[in-house]
């Protein structure tokens, strides 16, 4: 299949190589350096898409970032990614795109009927047509409006590519590698700075791949090329194409987007998709250039009427020709460039310019060709449904409101210019106060808040000249202060084409009786009418009127469209644009993929995983792990086919009758150093610490300053002035941060040092009758009797060899003891006790065992301490000490805290016996009741009760202690479950304690 | 991302840091009369002011001190750091 429109002498493709891609299921080919847009242009394709809310058929605007038309729909299956703009891919061998937006095809397209129906889809239509019946808008307009608009289709699997994060530092981050970046980039690194460039297109060097000038008198490209050569081999420098620099953050934060796998025809298996970079620069330049804005006029929307920039570039880049018939439609210079493109390559355009005769030196060049010009003319209105066939133009009348002698002029595209708008997006981000420019009819930045300086065309600089100057200068002014070196080199002389002002003319004027729609923003099909039915039905802040109208709102953000929009409301208001103000711009300046913010952060790598050092131990033992913060703690040990309660029930059983051995390494673990540290513990506790004897433990409740329970735990005293806290699992990091807190900043008259020690020491926890005999032989040089360590006592010792420390602690309400050595002994001494407890019928136990053992005991962990609970709550009114005063203290006396109704803990029981209650459940008097039924308390924690074989729950019930003995529904809708349970004493087994203390 | 200068550290990226609130916040002193009314201040009330502010903040992935940032919050602004004991600059 030959390529009409290809040209066979010009562009940087190669065209040696073939590359053949399908668009909407049909085959085609283009060569390596095609976009899928310059690709589908070589063929003649020009109808690419449909637009949102009328559905009308759409080409290419643009032939980059502003293009707002042709968005596609990429690849298949979990690759696939919709809206992506076709003009921005790389071709890649067996690349698939398909339009979206349209059903059943982009040549026939039911929504369409939208186009028609286009009085009742005015400006603000969601708002004033689904507003009522209520309920029709999620049983009826809702999903069908879901159907008809709507842009592309999420992959509904997993992303199967990687992603990465990168973080680096520089003197000077230049965006953009066109003229301006180029000459600062240039002259910062030659000044000894250490430069970041940043290139979002694959090709550097911005205009001067496209303009007609000479530097130091090379053509621009060649010198563009040489520089970027250059600039490679320095050491200081690091240049990125394919690099988008997309937001501008406080302190001179940058984050760029990569895209690295995509254009290569066979990428490694481990390269990553895209690669997102923080950057942190000293000074950053922006030399982002400029977008051209479109001329609104009559169905200025159709496929084949495309930005004269972006005809000239698919000519000169790709060597495509967008038609062999061309209008150039222009209020300035510039277009004509286009124009004399087209002539060069043997193709006539007709240029229609709005200005009236007009003298400038780029306008001879082209009446020298014999290129045709109409002056004072306009394009009132266009004719081709999916494509461009004519247009109507118009001599203008002398205000330049209507037209005379309307005639119509066949042609196969339409070239549009109507200036050029600085792109500010990134100044802007930066908190640079922008202001408009009479000159160049455009917002410019103006003041900079951070280290932020913008060059070149996106300052509202059109000559090379001038670019040059500034950007050299600027790039060894800024290294300069950074590097103190004084390395300045000469500004190359320069050759350019001189062009004149603009006319301050975009929105043609319709001709008499007509309504012909002109579009404003092309991707949420805003036109003139909505913008003036909005200033009509009174909204007046540019802000409002763009929400109102979607303008600007669409995935281009309004590139092309935002200052046509501001001029529009500015005519109708007879305001100047600066009155009228602009719309904020926000990052990200282009579309960034969701797998790129979150880069490796997925699956098993969100977050890190905590191992204990026996973690081997328990996977080899058939351990299945659960989730504790960042730990991986073993929840049972699966023996044969038991599942979860089965294994559980047998763990705990055996602690109750022989000796288990569970690992408490996650528990976190504070080191306090220091001669004031019982004062500290004194403090954050709310019992008595002063006389703590050296080797012994103490149970402690921590409070927040507003009276909640915060933390609990015990700590030892190992000497005089040295403490081990232990801290639940989930609070360990607060309880540190809350220590250092009161430490460093409200008593730092207190001489104490506080450090984690949670990953110095592995734990194991030995529990059950058996577990003092165990101890024994674990360390047969120490007396372990109930006389010599007794309940709360500790005592260092020798295990084989290892330095250890004994606490006689127990969470399961059994005789226990905790064993600590340093982690690296962990397994040692994990092997040890159950080689050693092996005749003493001793089982590992996972958290669920634990839970059940601690239950039943009505100790409180994690699922009461929630954060909603004070002290009496919890029964633990006795380690309230009236003595002294403690953080939290003065708020225990709120009138809330004092009520005696307030929720208690207590225990449940299912008068059947059977029924396990499921956590969460509410508890209610009659379960009948109707609604709102008043909830009395809710269930914290549930097992199965080992030592009575039924179940049992904890739970926070309201006047708790009062309703033991009554009866009451546990009530889960989630489980649709109603039970009913007898309260009881939270105590459930041993209440005296008898046994923790034989 | 705000680039803090922890008065011990240097320069480090935000995500090194916690917030800890309004640095003038002082805690009555333990075992000393307080009204109702100065420990509701005291527990619960906080300025939000937009402009200066200076607070509280913690190099929890670096030194683990706790130190001052006289910021200003509309702008982010970090107009000077020190040490807890130190007097503002
Ligand atoms: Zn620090």
């Amino acid at each position: 299949m030959s390529q009409k429109y290809r040209l066979n002498n010009i562009g940087y493709i190669n065209r040696n190589k073939k590359i053949s891609f399908s668009f909407n299921k049909k085959r085609y080919f283009g060569y390596e350096g095609d976009t899928l847009a310059s690709a589908l242009l070589a063929n003649g394709v020009h109808l690419v898409g449909r637009s949102f809310k009328y559905h009308r058929p759409r080409g290419f605007l643009g032939s980059g970032v502003d293009e707002p038309n042709a968005k596609v729909q990429l690849n298949k299956g979990p690759k696939t990614e919709p809206n992506i703009s076709a003009t921005e891919i790389e071709l890649v061998e067996g690349l698939e795109a398909t339009s979206q937006n349209c059903w059943p095809s982009v040549f026939f397209d039911i929504g369409a009927i939208n186009n028609f129906l286009n009085k009742f889809f005015p400006a603000g239509f969601y708002y004033k047509t689904f507003m009522w019946p209520k309920n029709f808008w999620y049983r009826i307009y809702e999903p069908i409006i879901r159907k008809a608009a709507g842009l592309g289709v999420a992959p509904l699997k997993p992303d199967p590519d990687r992603y990465e994060h990168k973080y680096e530092h520089c003197d000077v981050l230049v965006v953009g590698s066109g003229p301006s970046g180029l000459a600062s980039s240039l002259a910062a690194a030659k000044n000894g700075a250490k430069v970041i460039l940043a290139e979002d297109k694959p090709r550097f060097g911005g205009s001067l791949l496209v303009d007609e000038v000479t530097i130091g008198n090379k053509k621009g490209k060649e010198w563009s090329d040489e520089v970027i050569t250059e600039l490679k081999s320095m050491p200081n420098v690091i240049v990125k194409n394919r690099s988008q620099v997309f937001g501008y953050y406080d302190h001179n934060m940058m984050v760029m987007f990569e895209r690295v796998k995509d254009h290569l025809q066979n990428p490694k298996k481990y390269t990553p998709r895209q690669r997102l970079w923080y950057i942190r620069a000293k000074e950053t330049i922006i030399c982002t250039g400029s977008i051209e804005r479109p001329l609104v006029f009559g169905n200025n929307d159709r496929p084949g009427i495309m930005l004269a920039s972006a005809a000239k570039e698919y000519i000169k880049l790709y060597g495509v020709l967008i038609g062999k018939k061309p209008i150039i439609f222009t209020n300035n210079d510039s277009a004509y460039d286009t124009a004399i493109e087209f002539k060069k390559n043997g193709v006539s355009p007709l240029i229609i310019d709005t200005r009236k005769e007009v003298n400038n030196p780029i306008i001879k060049e082209a009446i020298s060709l014999n290129i045709e010009i109409k002056f004072n003319h306009g394009i009132a209105n266009t004719k081709g449904y999916r494509k461009i066939k004519s247009a109507i133009i118009g001599n203008f009348n002398d205000d330049k409101s209507g037209y005379e002698n309307l005639k119509e002029i066949s042609c196969d595209c339409i070239c549009v210019s109507g200036s050029w708008t600085p792109t500010v997006h990134l100044s802007s981000q930066s908190g640079n106060k922008l202001k408009y420019n009479e000159n160049v009819d455009a917002f410019i930045p103006h003041q900079s808040r951070q280290n932020e300086t913008t060059l070149g065309s996106a300052k509202g600089t059109f000559t090379l000249k001038k670019v040059l100057d500034d950007g050299f200068k600027e790039g060894f002014q800024l290294s300069n202060k950074i590097t103190n070196k004084n390395v300045e080199i000469k500004v190359p002389n320069s050759n350019e084409k001189n062009y004149k002002e603009h006319e301050k003319l975009w929105c043609m004027p319709l001709p008499k009786n007509k309504e012909y729609k002109r579009f404003v923003d092309f991707q949420n099909d805003v036109a003139v009418s909505d913008i003036e039915l909005a200033l009509r039905e009174g909204f007046r802040s540019i802000e409002h009127v763009k929400r109102y109208t979607t303008l600007g709102m669409a995935t281009d953000q309004g590139k092309t469209s935002n200052l046509n929009g501001l001029q529009l409301v500015s005519n109708i208001e007879k305001k100047v644009v600066p009155e009228v103000g602009h719309t904020t711009f926000r990052p990200p300046y282009t579309s960034v993929t969701i797998g790129t913010i979150v880069g490796r952060e997925v699956g098993k790598h969100y977050r890190p995983t905590r191992k204990s050092p026996m973690h081997e131990w328990h996977k080899k033992n058939n351990a299945i792990f659960v989730d504790a913060g960042l730990w991986l703690r073993p929840r049972y040990y699966k023996k044969n086919n038991e599942n979860l309660l089965q294994a559980s029930i047998r763990e705990a059983a055996n602690v109750r009758k022989n000796v288990g051995v569970c690992d408490v390494t996650s528990l976190g673990k504070i080191d306090i150093k220091g001669p004031d540290s019982a004062e500290l513990l004194n403090r954050v506790y709310t019992n008595a610490w002063l006389k703590l004897p050296i080797g012994k433990s103490r149970y402690g409740v921590m409070l927040r300053e507003d009276g909640i329970v915060f933390d609990d735990g015990t700590t030892t005293r190992i000497s005089e002035n040295h403490f081990h806290m232990t801290t639940t699992t989930a609070q360990a990091v607060n309880v540190l941060s809350h220590l250092e807190y009161y430490l460093q900043v409200v008593w730092p008259e207190l001489d104490v040092n506080v450090i984690s020690s949670t990953e110095e020491w592995a734990g194991a926890a030995i529990a059950g009758p058996n577990s003092r005999n165990l101890l024994g032989r674990l360390f047969p040089n120490i007396d372990v009797s109930n006389d010599k360590l007794p309940f709360m006592g500790y005592k260092e010792a020798d295990l084989f060899g290892v330095p250890s420390r004994i606490f006689r602690i127990s969470f399961s309400g059994e005789l226990a003891y905790e064993i600590n050595v340093g982690s690296s002994y962990g397994n040692f001494m994990w092997e040890k006790i159950i080689e050693l407890g092996k005749d003493l019928k001793i089982q590992p136990y996972g958290t669920e065992a634990l839970s059940t053992l601690r239950i039943e005991m009505g100790h409180v962990a994690g699922s009461e301490i929630d954060g909603r609970v004070i002290a009496s709550d919890l029964s633990l009114d006795g380690m309230l000490s009236k003595k002294k005063d403690f953080v939290g203290k003065r708020s225990l006396n709120r009138e809330a805290f004092l009520n005696t109704k307030r929720e208690k803990i207590v225990g449940l029981v299912p008068l059947d016996k059977k029924s396990m209650i499921p956590e969460g459940s509410h508890l209610v008097e009659n379960y009948k009741a109707p609604l709102p039924n008043p909830k009395l308390g809710h269930v914290s924690a549930s097992c199965w009760s080992v030592e009575y074989d039924n179940p049992f729950s904890l739970a926070i019930l309201k006047d708790g202690k009062n309703m033991i003995g009554k009866n009451l529904y546990a009530v889960s809708p989630l489980k649709n479950t109603n039970i009913e349970v007898e309260v009881v004493s939270s105590h459930y087994v041993d209440p005296k304690g008898e046994r923790v203390r034989s | 991302m705000l680039e803090i200068k922890c008065p011990y550290c240097g320069k480090r990226s935000q995500i090194e840091f916690s917030y800890g609130g309004d640095a003038k916040l002082e805690r009555p002193k333990l075992g000393t009369e307080v009204s109702d009314s100065e420990w509701n201040e005291f527990v619960y009330y906080r300025n939000n002011p937009r402009g200066e502010h200076l607070e509280l903040w913690h190099h929890i992935s670096g030194c683990r001190q706790w130190f001052k940032v006289f910021r200003n919050t509309a702008t982010h602004e970090i107009l000077s750091t020190s040490k807890i004991d130190e007097k503002i600059k």
